[in-house]
């Protein structure tokens, strides 16, 4: 299984942290994210990646797959990231071409780096281990709007539909001898295949909710509460409420980058 | 219409967004403790008739009474869509959470059973159905037979006095065709059933009628 599968299957992990309540962890992952960004010396940012690396690597030992979901992200910025120095106007490094590399835009570019990579890192240490169920009982508990919560949870169930539907189409495609190619029929064929998924996934959803109203659906999930936090819970909190201090107090005892 | 009707249909016209007229004045009724065969052709209608009935589909006119009220409006049928249940012809519909139990306790959870007691009754429902076993099981990764007992679980969980299937036995073996077969008349529910299947029909129905030409006639 691969992608957007995993979050439906129910989690089975018994690291220390997955006994932690969802509230607490969603609570955690915002309030780290929230002081992170808002930080402008490097060493407060490189110790909470250091950190929340440290944390991912005990929730769960498959490093591969982490380290790829963290690559798969900064391939994103990359661009941005190699045009920064570039474009912020400032003191030159050094000149490539006609464009002048400045101190200021390396800076940034390193803080930028460092903040997506903290934020992601934490997401995955602290919200990456919680399957679908325990995520919305999570975000309800959090007084996450019910709506969005809903909406939430289908597009996770839904994304999942496509793929599979897609993956169908293909297998069926494939046991007629079609080899994509770069020609017309490879493109039409692919945008048949497109136009279908859409009609059929559109159709299914239809099915679905049909299928739930006969269920008495009225328009919110019941995800059932949560139970009263417990006393590691609030340890978790504890820790978590000084890390976060003395992440800030590392902020102000460095000089800023910039 | 008698009083003990469970469902009654008169002159039902439906006709499909593309243009296709499929009910053309149907009447239909459901007794209590019976279980009545609806044959017909592909494409004749039969599901849609079904789902006209749980109020899914607009029909163009007629009149449709369920368990002696009259259904016409969305806030109409959703009174009783609880105590009917419709299992779909393709299980892979009905299923959309991500456990089996999580499923089955998706229906009592929406008549507002608290949790606790929802899991009580999925968990009685699954095991009534011979599917002790199952509630942690990922709903995707099962069987089609497996998918049919436990769609049928999520129907039954919520009590239902009147139950449509439709097309039950498609795509089952006969091992799981024979167990639903024996749940089946054990349950002391009303049905309609959909099948082309007639050694299914002959062991479980209790009358027939044949959908043909958008009306129903005695079969």
């Amino acid at each position: 299984m691969i992608g957007a599968t995993n979050v439906l299957v129910p989690s089975r992990s018994n690291s220390v942290l997955s006994r932690i309540d969802p509230r607490c962890r969603l609570l955690a992952a915002l309030a780290l994210i929230v002081t992170a960004v808002s930080f402008s010396s490097w060493q407060p940012l490189a110790m909470l990646v250091l950190v929340a690396a440290i944390i991912t690597g005990f929730a769960k030992p498959d490093w591969s797959r982490k380290l790829k979901m963290v690559l798969t992200m900064d391939g994103f910025i990359l661009v941005m990231l190699t045009m920064l120095p570039f474009t912020v106007p400032g003191d030159v490094i050094f000149t490539l071409w006609v464009f002048d590399a400045s101190y200021q835009g390396l800076f940034q570019a390193v803080l930028i780096a460092l903040k997506a990579n903290a934020a992601v890192l934490v997401l995955i240490a602290l919200v990456g281990g919680m399957d679908a169920i325990l995520l919305g009982r999570g975000l309800q508990g959090i007084y996450v709007p019910a709506k969005l919560v809903t909406l939430f949870m289908f597009t996770i169930r839904y994304i999942d539909l496509l793929r599979r539907e897609y993956l169908r189409l293909r297998v069926a495609m494939r046991a007629r001898a079609f080899v994509a190619r770069n020609n017309r029929h490879s493109w039409r064929s692919f945008g048949y295949l497109l136009g279908m998924l859409l009609v059929r996934s559109h159709d299914r959803s239809e099915r679905i909710l049909w299928a739930m109203k006969c269920r008495a659906y009225h328009g919110h999930m019941h995800f059932g509460s949560l139970p009263r936090l417990s006393p590691q819970d609030y340890l978790f909190a504890s820790a978590l409420i000084l890390f976060t201090a003395a992440l800030i107090g590392l902020e102000v005892a460095c000089p800023p980058l910039i | 219409m008698s009083a003990a009707d469970l469902i009654t249909v008169k002159n039902l016209h439906f006709t499909f967004p593309t243009g296709r007229k499929v009910l053309n004045g149907v009447d239909l009724y459901l007794r209590t403790g019976e279980r009545l065969a609806l044959i017909g052709a592909n494409g004749a209608g039969k599901s849609s008739l079904l789902h006209c009935l749980m109020g899914l589909v607009t029909a163009e006119n007629g009149e449709i009474a369920i368990l002696g009220s009259r259904c016409e409006t969305e806030s109409e049928f959703r009174a009783v869509r609880g105590r009917v249940g419709l299992l779909f012809q393709d299980s892979d519909d009905q299923l959309f959470c991500p456990t089996v139990l999580e499923d089955v306790m998706f229906g009592p959870l929406n008549l507002g059973q608290s949790r606790d007691d929802a899991r009580k009754i999925a968990m009685q429902t699954l095991a009534d159905l011979g599917l002790d076993g199952f509630e942690a099981r990922i709903t995707y990764q099962l069987s089609g037979g497996e998918k049919r007992l436990v769609a049928l679980a999520t129907v039954l969980a919520m009590s239902p006095e009147i139950l449509l299937l439709d097309e039950a036995t498609n795509g089952l073996d006969a091992d799981v065709e024979q167990r639903l077969i024996a749940i089946l008349r054990s349950l002391s529910q009303a049905m309609v059933i959909i099948s082309h299947d007639h050694l299914f029909l002959d062991q479980v129905a209790t009358r027939s009628v044949r959908l043909q030409d958008g009306v129903i006639s005695k079969a």
